[in-house]
């Protein structure tokens, strides 16, 4: 923790900071987990799954940033998370496009 | 924080074994695939949490492989059409 920082927002802040966002990713990761083991159809699965997946991860993302050694760990952190978002949002669409065709359901 | 992030992580394995019931009742090939996406987004969540708790900074780079993995996954699965393989045993 740079001597700034620990300045302006003291370490015990930071921690708790930290601790709440990376909780309510876990929180987002169980809720994610639960909609798509209960809820009745495709689209909507596919919907708690992608909250899970942009928030929860997000979330534990936000909440690892303020223990980071160097600004490079950090912007990997960052651009991890952003390739997660993109390759979900565009998973979540495919799988949606296949599913309202209705054209790549197994042979019965 | 070593011991909240090493439970929170624990918490997110936890939710990986229930997302495989999904994997295993699920009536469609697409909630399979959906169920593997939240799986590998979960251990991504995992391998993060566990980097600073464990002091194995190389955990980030298994991360970005998961997720590179993941996404050119569903891409490949979406891109499978019965259409063509009906094609096929029709003009067998």
């Amino acid at each position: 923790m740079d001597a700034l920082t620990d300045f302006v927002i003291p370490q015990v802040a930071w921690h708790a900071i930290s601790a709440i966002l990376v909780l309510a990713g876990g929180f987002f990761f169980v809720a994610g987990t639960v909609g798509l083991l209960r809820l009745p159809d495709l689209f909507s699965r596919l919907h708690a799954l992608t909250k899970a997946d942009n928030l929860g991860l997000g979330l534990i993302m936000l909440g690892l940033l303020p223990f980071v050694p160097d600004v490079f760990y950090g912007a990997k952190l960052v651009l991890l998370w952003l390739l997660v978002m993109v390759s979900g949002a565009t998973g979540a669409h495919l799988i949606a496009k296949r599913a309202v065709r209705g054209d790549g359901e197994d042979p019965q | 924080m070593t011991e909240l992030f090493l439970s929170v992580s624990l918490l997110l394995l936890v939710t990986m074994t229930a997302g495989l019931i999904r994997v295993v009742i699920g009536p469609t090939s697409a909630d399979r695939m959906m169920a593997a996406q939240l799986l590998g987004t979960s251990g991504i969540g995992a391998l993060l949490l566990l980097a600073p708790a464990l002091g194995l900074p190389a955990l980030v780079d298994v991360a970005l492989i998961f997720a590179l993995l993941a996404a050119v996954a569903v891409a490949a699965f979406t891109r499978r059409r019965v259409g063509v393989n009906r094609l096929e045993t029709e003009t067998r």
